[in-house]
């Protein structure tokens, strides 16, 4: 009898709780909708309601829009993502190969380098970057932003073990066939890696869309502006006073990743908790 | 399949190629060094070289733009351990991680448990909670900055409606630290929570099994039979990754509070910038990345010497 | 000790049923193995009896009482799982423990710290901890105890397991697959090994296996399943000579049984590939399968069927010759004990079988029941041997 009742209790019990904390989770997603739906008189109102009386999303991304060059910005995140996603593939999968199936004198003392280096916080070395890319005279532009995060040795370590598994012989293989071994990376080894290089894609843009802290230190000129620093910089401008477009700007903002997310969760959750295995 | 397209191309060069791989080692090191170079070189510039240099800075007087500079030995130190703003920033960094670790890991260790114990729509609570990892941190500390305003915000309306006395919350120095806290609470936990859920399912079925089988008969019993000692592992990586990324905490605190009101959310990383980057005294700025990076290497040794101890899945 | 009677059990997964109305008497103290192709229903049936899995329908009774809503704890099972299942935080002595501690020690006596401090714990602890030795040093694993499942073989991690069950002296040990992680010669051991604690323990042992050759050797009864439903049970000598059904004939034994095409004529006589055999039945006239053993194929006799031979497996003690024949799908496949008298391939032979080696089955795949024609009944016979 205990158990019959046990089998619905414990089910109910489960749900209640995970809604309490789902909707905390959700709370300020849903409260960033309501108040970049409603008009200004609205938000400047004390009395507290979730449905606006009068509907003003549009109006609001309209001046939002208006206010920022948004679609800059955007476009900002995708080229400096993107160039930072490339450009560590193609620095990390030639040494994940060469540390996982090639035999060279210093191999180990590498592979140590890198799983050491995986160890070191960004925000440790951003003072002597800083004044490195100070001397290169390119402080704000582009390349400041990307060039600090080409070497990603935690990419180099999550390839060299996933390249770990693929079995000696496939290179061998190609190697009979006549395939150099710079080929090898790329038309053996990337292929059987695709998997495990989305998930690191994922991990990296992710990251790099999101950051505040490399691009607001080496960023000076608005219109190289990535997505987080042009958000902080809209609500500095506002001072606190234009709620609706600022909520506007801020969906706009995080509307891609979490658009993205949705569609392919489990993809992005893999991705992201590839640091679980550090 | 595009590596059976691959070596149907390369068929034709077999006979001239084939001397590298079995006429000993040395072509095949050359490729090697070559295929590591550029990585190995970026290693250095970015990585080695910067954090020798970071050590080294916090031993000089150099500032940015500055002609020359000289070694001072520890007088960056000196000052540091000397500044109140430093000891204030250090205690509200601690209270930050002793805060935010226990309850995102306690929160996404609960979470993962409850989510697991049942089949029902599993995975749309998993995004749910997972939600606030994905956003963009900077835009959803500014929609918490409007939902903690003192007049209009959603806390204080729901606080007024109950009753009670709402706060300036990120105004007040008795407050401020404590609501970045709740939004690295709220962050953190969804991550934790799927590395919870990854060790979870990583414990084979027939150990519930044989759990049952055995005599646990109760959930309790089977859970600490089964569940709790083997994700450990799971656990302890979970608490040093929440520690290392709290000790990082900075985006909150730079659009919210910039450190205030009176330093009472002042932290490390915000000092150093701060420091380094808003005054460009470089070598005091370094000074304290030192002591942050000591704090993450402490961190990394303590859970490697703790990690030893390694479950081993039969 | 008990006897587990098995009465009209179904279980169906989301819909899929995967027993279709199985009932199984197990004999107190006898070995049984289920024996059947993967994805048969073997392995659930065994999760039913342990009661990890709730049936759909039917009873399961042991020693006369109804298991129905009684905990697998309960029911005094214990289980070897193919996986082995070993808590890999505890100590090969603490996995064997388990069952003990559960049923003795209260949820308080077994906390960490705390549960030191209860009283009578002590003395529990001592009993336990000589059980568990008497059982190390039965499976020969006493200089093991200390360590963690992880650090084990294959076959060590396999006694571990077989250790937590026996401890606890269950009622009955159920198996599921529990050598098919080991290599070939381990296994071959391991099979004797655990026909040798049955000897000794003299309990009900039932034996899930996807191998025939371990049902074989070692049971005293096989039941092989099919497709969610027991199609026969018997000895191994029972299944292997005189199998029920077509699928049981042809899953036991190895090389597989030949099947030939075949009819039955008006008048009841069998024919195969033309020529009508010394064999007879009352089944109705149709078409049917008549099936022989590779050691009941003669290879020397000058048989009426002939054909080239397309491939040769000696093994040094014995050889199968594979036969192509016209009208066969699949080569028939004949034992050569003497090695020396391999014929080469590409030669043509002959080859026959007598009437008594004939298993035939209908078009179901049921068998049908067959008899030695005599001679004289039918003249004009056309004689094969």
């Amino acid at each position: 009898m205990t158990t019959r009742i046990h089998t619905y209790l414990w089910p109910a019990t489960r749900h209640i709780l995970l809604l309490a904390g789902a909707l905390v989770m959700l709370t300020p997603f849903i409260w960033m909708l309501s108040t970049a739906s409603k008009p200004q008189t609205e938000i400047f109102s004390s009395e507290l309601h979730l449905i606006p009386h009068h509907f003003a999303l549009w109006d609001n991304l309209r001046t939002a829009f208006a206010k920022a060059n948004l679609w800059r910005y955007l476009l900002n995140g995708l080229i400096v993502t993107i160039s930072i996603f490339g450009l560590q593939v193609l620095v990390a999968l030639p040494a994940a190969y060469a540390l996982a199936k090639l035999r060279f004198l210093g191999r180990d003392v590498l592979f140590a380098l890198v799983v050491f280096c995986i160890l070191i916080p960004p925000q440790a070395t951003a003072i002597p970057v800083f004044l490195l890319l100070h001397k290169l005279g390119v402080l704000d532009t582009y390349a400041a932003l990307v060039l600090p995060f080409t070497i990603s040795v935690f990419g180099i370590f999550l390839m060299r073990q996933f390249f770990k598994t693929v079995p000696d012989d496939l290179i061998d293989a190609a190697r009979m066939d006549g395939i150099s071994e710079f080929g090898i990376v790329w038309r053996v080894m990337l292929p059987t890696a695709i998997p495990a290089v989305t998930a690191f894609g994922i991990f990296s843009v992710v990251a790099h869309w999101n950051d505040y802290f490399w691009p607001l230190i080496v960023l000076n000129s608005e219109h190289l502006q990535t997505p987080p620093l042009a958000v902080a910089q809209f609500r500095n401008n506002e001072a606190g006073t234009n709620y609706g477009p600022l909520m506007a700007a801020a969906i706009v903002i995080i509307a891609p990743l979490v658009v993205a997310f949705l569609f392919a969760q489990r993809r992005f959750i893999e991705g992201i908790t590839l640091t679980g295995i550090k | 399949m595009s590596d059976a397209v691959a070596t149907l191309q390369a068929v034709p060069a077999t006979a001239r190629n084939r001397v590298p791989v079995f006429a000993g080692s040395r072509p095949a090191a050359r490729s090697a060094y070559a295929l590591v170079a550029p990585a190995f070189i970026l290693m250095l510039m970015m990585l080695i070289g910067p954090l020798a240099g970071v050590i080294a800075l916090s031993f000089t007087d150099y500032q940015l733009g500055a002609p020359s500079f000289a070694w001072i030995g520890l007088s960056n130190y000196h000052e540091m351990f000397a500044d109140r703003v430093f000891w204030i920033s250090l205690k509200n960094t601690l209270t930050y991680v002793a805060i935010v670790v226990p309850g995102a890991v306690a929160l996404g260790l609960g979470t993962a448990l409850l989510i697991q114990s049942g089949a029902g729509l599993r995975s749309l609570y998993r995004t749910i909670y997972f939600l606030p990892v994905m956003a963009t941190l900077i835009a959803m500390a500014i929609v918490w900055e409007f939902m903690l305003h003192p007049q209009f915000g959603l806390v204080n309306g729901v606080l007024r409606a109950a009753g009670l006395q709402g706060h300036s919350w990120l105004q007040e120095r008795g407050t401020a630290l404590y609501s970045l806290c709740a939004i690295g609470v709220w962050q953190a936990t969804g991550f934790n929570m799927v590395l919870f859920l990854a060790g979870l399912v990583s414990i084979p079925k027939h150990l519930y099994d044989a759990a049952e089988i055995d005599g646990a008969e109760s959930a309790w019993s089977r859970f600490c039979l089964v569940t709790w000692p083997l994700p450990g592992p799971v656990t302890l990586f979970v608490v040093t990754i929440s520690a290392i990324r709290s000790f990082q905490v900075f985006d909150t605190v730079q659009v919210l509070t910039k450190g205030g009101p009176s330093k009472s959310s002042e932290v490390l990383i915000y000092t150093m910038y701060a420091e380094g980057f808003e005054f460009f005294r470089s070598g005091y700025g370094a000074a304290l990345t030192v002591v942050f990076l000591a704090f993450v290497l402490l961190l990394t040794l303590v859970k490697s010497a703790l990690g030893n101890r390694e479950v081993h899945y039969a | 000790m008990a006897e587990i009677e098995v009465r009209g059990l179904r279980k169906a997964f989301d819909g899929t049923e995967v027993l279709k109305g199985v009932d199984l008497t197990i004999e107190n103290g006898e070995f049984i193995s289920l024996v059947g192709p993967s994805g048969c229903g073997k392995s659930t049936l065994l999760r039913v009896i342990a009661g990890l899995e709730p049936q759909s329908s039917g009873e399961i009774r042991i020693d006369g009482i109804s298991a129905d809503g009684v905990r697998s704890s309960a029911r005094n099972l214990a289980m070897v799982f193919q996986s082995y299942a070993l808590y890999p935080h505890l100590s090969v002595f603490d996995n064997i423990a388990v069952p003990l501690r559960m049923k003795r020690l209260s949820a308080l006596a077994r906390l960490p710290i705390l549960g030191r401090l209860m009283p009578g714990r002590q003395r529990t602890e001592r009993g336990i901890r000589a059980e568990v030795e008497r059982v190390a040093d039965q499976l020969e694993i006493s200089p093991l105890l200390k360590r963690k499942p992880g650090q084990l073989s294959g076959g060590q991690r396999q006694r571990v397991a077989v250790g937590r069950a026996i401890v606890r002296q269950p009622r009955a040990f159920l198996f599921d697959e529990p050598l098919s992680n080991l290599d070939a010669k381990l296994r071959v051991h391991m099979r004797a090994e655990i026909a040798q604690l049955h000897r000794q323990l003299k309990t009900t042992f039932i034996y899930v296996t996807h191998d025939q050759a371990e049902a074989m050797t070692m049971s005293g009864r096989i039941a092989v399943m099919i497709g969610g439903e027991l199609i026969q049970v018997g000895t191994p000598s029972a299944i292997y000579e005189d199998p029920r059904d077509i699928r049981v004939a042809e899953f036991i034994g190895t090389p597989k049984i030949n099947a030939f095409p075949g009819r039955i004529r008006g008048d009841g006589r069998l024919e195969v590939l033309g020529h009508v055999l010394h064999a007879a039945t009352p089944a109705p006239a149709g078409e049917c399968r008549v099936c022989v053993r590779p050691e009941r194929i003669d290879l020397t006799g000058s048989g009426v069927f002939s054909g080239t031979v397309v491939h040769l497996e000696n093994l040094g003690s014995e050889a199968f010759v594979h036969v192509a024949s016209e009208g066969m799908s699949a080569p028939v496949v004949a034992r050569v004990n003497d090695p020396s008298l391999l014929p080469t391939i590409g030669a043509s032979v002959g080859y026959g079988f007598v009437p008594d080696a004939v298993r035939a089955f209908d078009g179901d795949g049921k068998r049908i029941a067959t008899e030695i024609a005599s001679r004289v009944e039918r003249p004009r016979g056309m004689a094969v041997v």
